[in-house]
């Protein structure tokens, strides 16, 4: 711990230079001026001493001096399959691209489970400051019992659940002797198997794209509404009714244009086929355990962050608006929570980014993340530990540096608002 | 002048650490293991009959016995082994890392294994191929039916890639259920999770006959793949590679001779009439000593784990649970492939 | 009209009646539920819902534990047992959890050494959770507990512990003797000696490998929640002054210190903690000499310490940035010099703000010791989806297995929790 000076504000004690006296090799040592650099000389010499020694056993590994460090893998072909294909892949296709596949399908899962741990823990860190006594002793034991239970074991309990308690596939398969099957899917559209869960796909034919131009047309005719709306209010006085107009412009255009194109937009349920459901869009327990197990977790403590972002604002902005007349929902809405968020915003970004982190748990699910296809299949098949963990970490490293970076700059946006 | 003294001994610390470079190690696997007094093994984490450890902890199995076959040929225990558990993600790794002096766990001899990998893989101990299992009530008697099926496989072996090119070539669709022990693989596929099994069908007879019910699986006639599994050890240190290989060839050599467990201590007692005997016995010749190991070596090894046919009645065969008939791992005499050199 | 009414009034109250009580529905449970269950239509439905979801899982759970049996030798015997009346077959546990607890390798008749181990913990660890309330001699307790706590677990001759704590106590000797010499030179004098106690003892205690030897065993054989217990305390202790080191090195003035512990720091909270087991498991042994053969246990109790002493680093950087730059500057008009100034002045208190931080560190942390049991090795979660799960009797009991495991981890981490808050009240010493 032979460090000197902590704080910008420590101050040396200046030492007048020895008149004409040269250097001594003493001064290294006692004279502060010199001895920074020598600890930072010493720790220098030491870390690189213990790299030195790393790197040499390294190159005097038989193996790895016979196989080299060779990154020539990712361009050859992969030869294994991926279940969940967000772009299209075979066997034939390189390890690059399995890699590139593992990557979406890590940014998939992470995406759908922020924005569900978002909802849950809002919802209980709403609830559990309610008045409502059992609500919020049961929000109180939600949070407390998954805070305090490993994520692994939510994970694996939930895929246990996916694989074990829902209906057996075969049940939905056609008998042999042409009877009708056990159970069959839910509105005919819902298929809850222990195969993962089968549900409908929305399918774009020839004009789809046009339908797809008309929706984003009126979602931005919504928001267009509501501007000209406010500006009436705050110019004019004039209040413009805002809700049933929003949902016209959202809705007419779209059910006009499904009907003039001769219906470009269908459902595509699923239907059985040999052994499994054909069609229809295929939520596997392997996505169902993680996604779900790292919501319900990650939200446990968002409910916390939430809790202590509306304890923080003071009593009297709810009393000041109260006096005001606003009803209890708007006081939130517009006074509690806008100054609740600059508080909740940084840890929850911190949990986005622990989510992100926690999908590498998807190994034990056998989820085909990055860390199933470079960190799992890949590694095992090629044989390039190395190669593979240092690409995995890259990946993480400059996810996480890159959120942090963006955290950075809203952090600062927000202290500028600050007297 | 500050500046210059500070670059002047960071030039010194990057001098100091240049030496640090210098010096590399030697030691021969051979040596390290007479030095530790034991020989690190690596094995699975627990396949019937193949490697698994018994009710009081002590490893057994057809692998198992290798590890042993060879610990008693080097350093003259069978018991001074230290079994490491390897999953198909770390068993290269903890070879090559020097973790492990050998690996004798179901691995498959494939050119980049052997070549890219740098490993060496000194024999076959047991040809096996890839199969498919499948519940009866299914329906499928081929696997050329399974177009579109749920198929559970164990990743990081090859036969996730037998499966790729399976399919593929038969130009069918399947859903992979990728998990990371065979354990895991057979809970999923009892509980229904996925509809079809494959593996080594050695390892899918093993783990049937585990079931509360065998007979409601059958394995599918199809063998997809070619599987020599054998024992493999570093690439470069020719030496060692050269111990176990000959230490795997006594034990097949033994069984063609008609050396057992049971008369190997009386026929090394004396030198007897037939010289190949002799000589992997170690009454005539120097056959061990151009190994490096003592002149008993071979028959150490036959006298603690019995010679191929034994280890494998004893631990796989057809009068254990796992029920595998000799087949292709009979010795080539018997119509089967498994055979030794000459000790010569 | 009113004067007739006055006098025709025949009865006037001479004496003030008692106060009645309040309305029935203003009073005790009633007015309580009516005003915390049922203060609104909102209120009402959210009361009907929860009361619908307690209904429910109390349906499930509680026949599930009442009718549950203990008796039965698998799961066939158990279901027999259990005629389907909807309880639990915790019989698993009543048969496996010496596995659970122990791993399947630790020898049953040596399991009484890692209970004593943990019972000792209860001994050693007060001391340093309740200073305020124990005597300052009982941290001597804490300070022996690793060495006993060792030798308890790996077994072996005591002289290997003994040596290890002579070593500590003459470099702390060493150190206290040059300690008026300046920090630094004390602290390379106290870790020079112990280095040459270590050797010189350890040299003559080679020569007596028997002297009160227990059974020893490996750290492959360690397993279970024993396995869990041993890489959370041992990481925590270790990753506590490793993030000290690592908070003081981010706050230095020193530019190349400085930005070798921010590099550290940032890029081991920027991977996920598997990829740092992977390291451990599959590359870390390329950077190490061949012959070294660090055991598993031990690789991934470095990779684990790093990964939470980064995360400490960070608690206690907060910690000291807390702190009023006043203080910073009272130290140094003093004339203490860094090392004093530290560790007299600034870490006292910038330890004590960060005490919550870092026990919500070191519950997370322990909480993450399950993911050992992605790489193989079989600590409680391992135990449960390897051995346990796959073997031909317990197979399909999951619901029992995952709800013990559920159980002790809560019971560690929210008694953890709950000291910390304890302790927050109790340090708050700032009278807001």
């Amino acid at each position: 711990m032979g460090i000197r000076g902590a704080t910008p504000m420590a101050t040396t004690t200046e030492q007048a230079p020895d008149a004409g006296g040269g250097f001594r090799l003493s001064q290294l040592w006692y004279d502060t001026r010199y001895r920074s650099y020598t600890f930072q000389l010493i720790a220098l010499v030491l870390l690189i001493l213990a790299f030195a020694w790393l790197i040499n056993n390294a190159f005097n590994n038989p193996v790895l001096q016979e196989a080299g460090i060779s990154f020539e893998f990712l361009g050859a072909p992969a030869g294994y399959d991926i279940n969940q294909q967000p772009i299209p892949y075979t066997s034939q296709d390189t390890h690059l691209r399995a890699t590139v596949i593992g990557a979406i399908n890590t940014l998939i899962v992470a995406f759908l489970a922020c924005v569900t741990a978002t909802v849950f823990g809002v919802i209980a860190g709403v609830l559990r400051l309610s008045k409502n006594w059992i609500v919020s002793k049961l929000m109180a034991v939600y949070v407390e019992m998954f805070r305090n239970i490993p994520v692994l074991i939510w994970i694996l309990i939930i895929f246990t659940v996916a694989a074990n308690v829902f209906p057996a596939m075969a049940d939905f398969r056609i008998p042999r002797d042409g009877s009708d099957p056990t159970r069959t899917p839910v509105l005919g559209m819902f298929a809850f198997t222990n195969q993962g869960v089968f549900i409908p796909r929305l399918t774009f034919d020839g004009q789809g794209w046009l339908f797809l131009a008309i929706f984003a047309a009126s979602v931005l005719g919504v928001f267009g509404w509501r501007r000209y709306a406010r500006n009436e209010l705050y110019s004019k006085g004039r209040e413009v009714p805002v809700w049933w107009p929003s949902l016209l412009i959202l809705f007419v255009p779209v059910i006009v244009a499904q009907f003039a194109l001769g219906q470009p937009v269908g459902l595509e349920n699923p239907e059985m086929g040999r052994f499994r459901f054909d069609g229809g869009f295929l939520l596997r327990p392997s996505l169902i355990a993680l996604w779900f197990a790292l919501s319900i977790y990650t939200g446990a403590f968002i409910a916390e962050n939430v809790r202590a972002g509306i304890l923080a604002v003071s009593k009297g902005q709810t009393e000041a608006a109260a006096a005001l007349g606003l009803r209890p929902g708007r006081i939130m809405s517009l006074v509690v929570l806008p100054q609740a968020l600059r508080v909740i915003i940084p840890p929850l970004i911190s949990q986005y980014l622990n989510i992100t982190k926690n999908t590498s748990l998807a190994i034990a699910v056998g989820y085909m993340d990055l860390t199933g296809t470079l960190g799992g299949i890949t590694l095992n098949q090629t044989g390039r530990a190395l190669e593979c963990i240092l690409l995995l970490m890259a990946f993480y490293l400059s996810f996480s540096l890159a959120i942090s970076a963006i955290m950075n700059v809203y952090n600062r946006s927000v202290a500028l608002k600050e007297r | 002048m500050q500046k210059t003294v500070f670059l002047g001994t960071l030039a010194a610390a990057v001098g100091t650490a240049g030496f640090a470079l210098a010096d590399a190690h030697e030691g021969s696997t051979l040596a390290q293991v007479q030095e530790r007094g034991s020989l690190n093994c690596g094995v699975t984490t627990g396949v019937p009959g193949f490697a698994e450890p018994d009710a009081d902890g002590v490893w057994q199995g057809f692998d198992v016995a290798v590890c042993r076959a060879v610990a008693a040929a080097v350093l003259g225990d069978p018991n001074a082994v230290t079994f490491v558990p390897t999953t198909g993600k770390t068993r290269f790794t903890a070879l090559a890392s020097g973790e492990i002096d050998m690996l004798a766990r179901n691995t498959t001899w494939t050119f980049s294994r052997d070549t890219d990998l740098s490993f060496d893989f000194v024999g076959v101990n047991y040809y096996d191929g890839q199969g498919f299992m499948v519940p009866a009530d299914l329906g499928v008697s081929s696997a050329t039916e399974l177009d579109g099926a749920t198929v559970c496989i164990q990743t990081g072996t090859t036969t996730e890639l037998n499966l790729a090119d399976f399919f593929r070539v038969n130009g069918m669709s399947y859903e992979p259920v990728p998990i990371e022990t065979g354990a895991e693989a057979v809970q999923q596929y009892l509980a229904g999770a996925c509809d079809v099994y494959t593996t080594d069908r050695s390892a899918l007879a093993a783990q049937r006959a585990g079931f509360e019910d065998p007979d409601a699986s059958v394995i599918l006639p199809e063998v997809v793949s070619k599987e020599p599994l054998g024992p493999l050890v570093r690439h470069g240190d020719n030496e060692w590679g050269d111990i176990v290989r000959w230490t795997l060839n006594a034990l097949i050599s033994a069984e063609e001779l008609g050396i057992t467990q049971g008369n190997v201590e009386e026929m090394a007692a004396s030198a007897g009439d037939n010289p190949e005997i002799n000589r992997i016995l170690g009454t005539e010749g120097d056959l061990a000593a151009m190994v490096g190991l003592e002149a008993d070596a071979f028959k150490n090894a036959i006298a603690a784990v019995g010679n191929y046919g034994e280890v494998f009645d004893t631990n796989i065969g057809e009068s254990t649970a796992i029920g595998l008939a000799r087949g292709l791992n009979a010795q080539y005499t018997d119509g089967g492939l498994i055979y030794s050199p000459p000790f010569r | 009209m009113s004067d007739a009414h006055a006098h025709s009034v025949a009865f006037v109250r001479e004496s003030e009646i008692p106060p009645a009580p309040p309305p029935a529905r203003e009073t005790g449970a009633v007015k309580w539920m009516r005003e915390n269950l049922f203060s609104g239509v909102f209120n009402t439905i959210m009361t009907v819902l929860a009361l619908i979801v307690v209904v429910y899982l109390l349906s499930g759970v509680i026949p599930w534990i009442v009718n549950g049996t203990w008796e039965g030798g698998d799961i066939r015997e158990c279901r027999a047992i259990l005629m389907g009346n909807g309880g639990g077959c915790f019989a698993v546990i009543a048969e496996r959890w010496p596995q659970l607890l122990f791993g399947f390798e630790y020898p049953a008749d040596l399991r009484w050494r890692p209970t004593v181990a943990f019972l000792l913990l209860f001994v050693a660890v007060p001391p340093a959770l309740f200073p305020m309330y124990l005597p300052r001699w009982s941290l001597a307790l804490t300070g022996l507990y690793p060495f006993v706590a060792f030798w308890l677990i790996w077994g072996g001759s005591i002289l290997k512990p003994l040596v290890a704590l002579a070593g500590v106590a003459l470099g702390y000797a060493a150190y206290k003797v040059v300690e008026k010499r300046g920090f630094v030179l004390a602290l390379a004098v106290g870790v020079v000696a112990a280095a040459i106690a270590w050797w010189l003892l350890g040299t003559v205690a080679g020569e007596f490998p028997r002297v009160l030897r227990l059974e020893a065993v490996e750290s492959r054989n360690l397993g279970g929640f024993m396995l869990n217990m041993i890489l959370g305390v041992v990481c925590v202790s270790l990753s506590l002054p490793l993030g000290i080191v690592l908070a003081l090195g981010r706050q230095s003035r020193l530019p190349f210190i400085k930005y070798a512990c921010v590099i550290f720091i940032e890029f081991v909270r920027g991977v996920p903690l598997i990829t740092l087991l992977f390291v451990a498991n599959v590359v870390l042994a390329f950077f190490l000499p061949p012959e070294s053969n660090l055991d598993l246990i031990v690789r991934v109790v470095i990779m684990i310490t790093m990964f939470s002493a980064a995360y400490i680093a960070e608690v206690i950087r907060g910690g000291l940035a807390a702190l009023p730059r006043g203080q910073y500057e009272a130290a140094d008009s003093l004339g203490l010099d860094y090392a004093q100034a530290m560790r007299l002045i600034i870490l006292p208190q910038a330890l004590k703000i960060s005490i919550p931080g870092i026990v919500n560190v070191a519950v997370g942390l322990f909480k993450d010791t399950t993911l050992v049991s992605v790489i193989s090795m079989f600590d409680l979660v391992g135990m449960i989806r390897g051995p346990i799960l796959s073997s031909t009797d317990w197979a399909g009991v999951y619901w029992e297995l995952w709800a013990f495991a559920c159980v002790l981890f809560f019971v560690v981490c929210y008694g953890i929790s709950q000291y910390s808050q304890w302790l927050e009240r109790q340090l708050a010493t700032d009278h807001r």
